[in-house]
């Protein structure tokens, strides 16, 4: 029986809060923003390293981006992960969804066969839940999205996961190879292991790939390959409130809200 | 040459998702407003009563795909149906609700054809172009602070998803003897259906989205749900929370208002303990009156309530709902 080849894809996000729209370029102000991986992405590595406790196997993280997330995969793998693949190239700039899986798929035939792929369940700057379902289909594999949590079927080469319905949940059933994409929150990270540290920062293998070193196919990465174009960006007005505070003791107070709040009940 | 717009009318358990819905009333303003004709896509086992329904809300035509493979819903099937159905019919755009069936349904169809798919959008219009009708798609990130108007303009369909709560829902008119509906033949290779649905669960959550009243609680209600429940039942309104309040365990995810949560729009929303953040307060931007409960005069939803109190709620409330109990 072979070990459970796993691929978890991380992205690393900028801090939401910290994030403001230039006035003037109408483009997003990313400087001096702080970074953090996208947290259900951890949920998704959470849920491989149990696997790997349970049944062996190993860990490959992916993810897409500039230089500076490499120390984001040494993370990952000073928790456990064994080797991480950053694919790294301007001619990834600009990708939407659809370039986007296209470049995570050929860097998936690099890094060669595989059961899993996890995902977590969206970006929090993006948010568009569209990669893990995007991806299972560029690899012709099968897909379970929103995940609340998997079991291997090692016997039957299997995976058994209950995943997130409008109002419930099912359990499903899927062959292997499968794309899974982790709901947030649906386990608790584990904490870094220092007895991995040096490993992970000096020793442990991350390559970084370019377009050409996946094979992709540069008119369908970037501005090229994309089916969407973003034709500006705004801060969202707030809408006026009428900010009206209220004053005096707790009673007096309780006394007037519940005299403008009659009309709406 | 592809025409038209595309409504997936996802169902469940026999009736059409309220976010179909949602959709069809927009997608008919859109449809009217450029020309285009109106279809609504049915994928399932039976799909004359759906169909029958969906002729209420005004539609050009209804195209149903029938197989028994097609509910409950799985990715492989449904995206061979859908996929078989919008290679016959192209149309110029496709729009599903953002459900988790919807979601998963939108980004392998949109890989498949090659398209481009603005996810998970919280506004849509129309403009008239040489090329034809284009979608304005309007999408907010960033915990909802900032918003992009995106665009497919090369490729078709042109694909969008919406959240639920985003569009009102249109009344229901009387049943559409127009409505042409027109029937699919496919056949799905067992073999190629690669998951297996074994056992479904639906709790009786209320549907957050469609609350007139909500008391929400955050984290300075600190675990006291009870009191917030207690105003609830005083107002008639439902209880929802923030991201914090869930996290904690204080209270299922099902009430979770905003960004990853429901999108409200009640009349009235009581929020308790709430900082307000932007995550959250995209979620009851749309409300008619919103009053903030907090005891931090710091806390940022002060800029965006109408009635604000800045004391203890543990004092605020006892009296609430003495009052609005009161005859």
């Amino acid at each position: 029986m072979n070990a459970l080849q796993m691929i978890v894809c991380m992205k690393v996000v900028p801090r939401p809060e910290e994030v403001k729209v230039d006035p003037v370029k109408h483009t997003l102000d990313r400087a001096n923003v702080r970074s953090v991986i996208n947290p259900p992405d951890m949920n998704a590595l959470e849920l491989a390293l149990s696997l790997k406790d349970q049944h062996g196997g190993n860990i490959t993280i992916l993810s897409m981006g500039p230089p500076f997330v490499e120390p984001y995969l040494r993370l990952a793998m000073m928790l456990g992960a064994d080797r991480a693949c950053l694919l790294s190239d301007m001619a990834f700039a600009g990708s939407d969804t659809l370039a986007t899986t296209y470049a995570l798929a050929k860097g998936i035939e690099k890094i060669g066969a595989y059961d899993l792929v996890l995902c977590g369940e969206e970006s929090s700057d993006g948010a568009t839940a569209q990669v893990p379902a995007g991806l299972a289909e560029w690899l012709d594999s099968s897909q379970i999205t929103f995940a609340l949590d998997l079991e291997y079927l090692p016997e039957k080469q299997e995976i058994q996961a209950r995943r997130e319905l409008r109002g419930g949940w099912e359990k499903v059933l899927s062959t292997l190879p499968a794309v899974v994409s982790v709901r947030g929150g649906i386990n608790q990270p584990r904490f870094l292991d220092y007895h991995r540290k040096t490993w992970a920062f000096e020793e442990a293998p991350l390559e970084v790939w370019n377009a050409a070193e996946i094979g992709a196919d540069l008119d369908l990465l970037g501005f090229s390959g994309s089916g969407t174009t973003v034709e500006g960006v705004r801060e969202m007005p707030h809408r006026e409130r009428r900010r009206e505070f209220l004053h005096g003791s707790p009673a007096e107070i309780a006394r007037q809200l519940a005299t403008h709040l009659r009309p709406h009940l | 040459m592809t025409s038209g717009i595309c409504v997936y009318l996802e169902h469940e358990s026999g009736k059409l998702e309220s976010v179909s819905l949602e959709l069809l009333g927009q997608a008919r303003a859109l449809a009217d407003a450029s020309g285009e004709r109106l279809t609504g896509l049915i994928l399932g086992a039976n799909t004359a009563p759906l169909a029958a329904e969906a002729a209420r809300y005004n539609l050009d035509e209804i195209l149903c795909v029938e197989h028994p493979a097609l509910e409950p819903y799985t990715t492989d099937a449904s995206t061979q149906a859908a996929h078989r159905a919008l290679m016959k019919y192209t149309p110029n755009i496709l729009l599903l609700g953002a459900t988790p069936n919807g979601r998963d349904l939108a980004g392998r169809l949109a890989v498949r054809l090659r398209t481009g798919l603005t996810a998970d959008c919280t506004g849509l219009e129309i403009q008239s172009t040489d090329q034809g009708s284009i979608l304005l798609c309007e999408v907010t990130g960033f915990g909802g602070g900032i918003s992009a108007t995106i665009t497919c303009k090369t490729r078709r369909p042109q694909m969008a998803t919406v959240r639920p709560g985003v569009f009102l829902p249109p009344q229901a008119g009387a049943p559409g003897p127009k409505t042409c509906s027109t029937r699919l033949e496919i056949s799905i290779h067992p073999e190629s259906l690669r998951t297996q649905v074994l056992e479904r669960h639906f709790h009786l959550a209320g549907d957050l989205t469609r609350a007139k009243r909500l008391v929400i609680g955050g984290r300075g209600v600190q675990g006291e749900f009870e009191l917030l429940e207690k105003l609830a039942r005083a107002l008639d309104a439902e209880i929802g929370a923030t991201r914090v309040a869930v996290d904690h365990g204080w209270i299922s995810k099902e009430a979770m208002i905003g960004q990853t949560g429901y999108v409200t729009r009640p009349r009235l929303a009581v929020a308790c303990g709430v900082s307000g953040a932007l995550q959250f307060m995209v979620g009851i931007q749309n409300a008619e009156v919103v009053v903030a409960i907090n005891n931090d005069p710091e806390a940022p939803i002060f800029e965006q309530a109408d009635l604000c109190i800045t004391e203890d709620l543990f004092q605020i409330l006892p009296s609430l709902i003495e009052e609005v109990t009161q005859p």
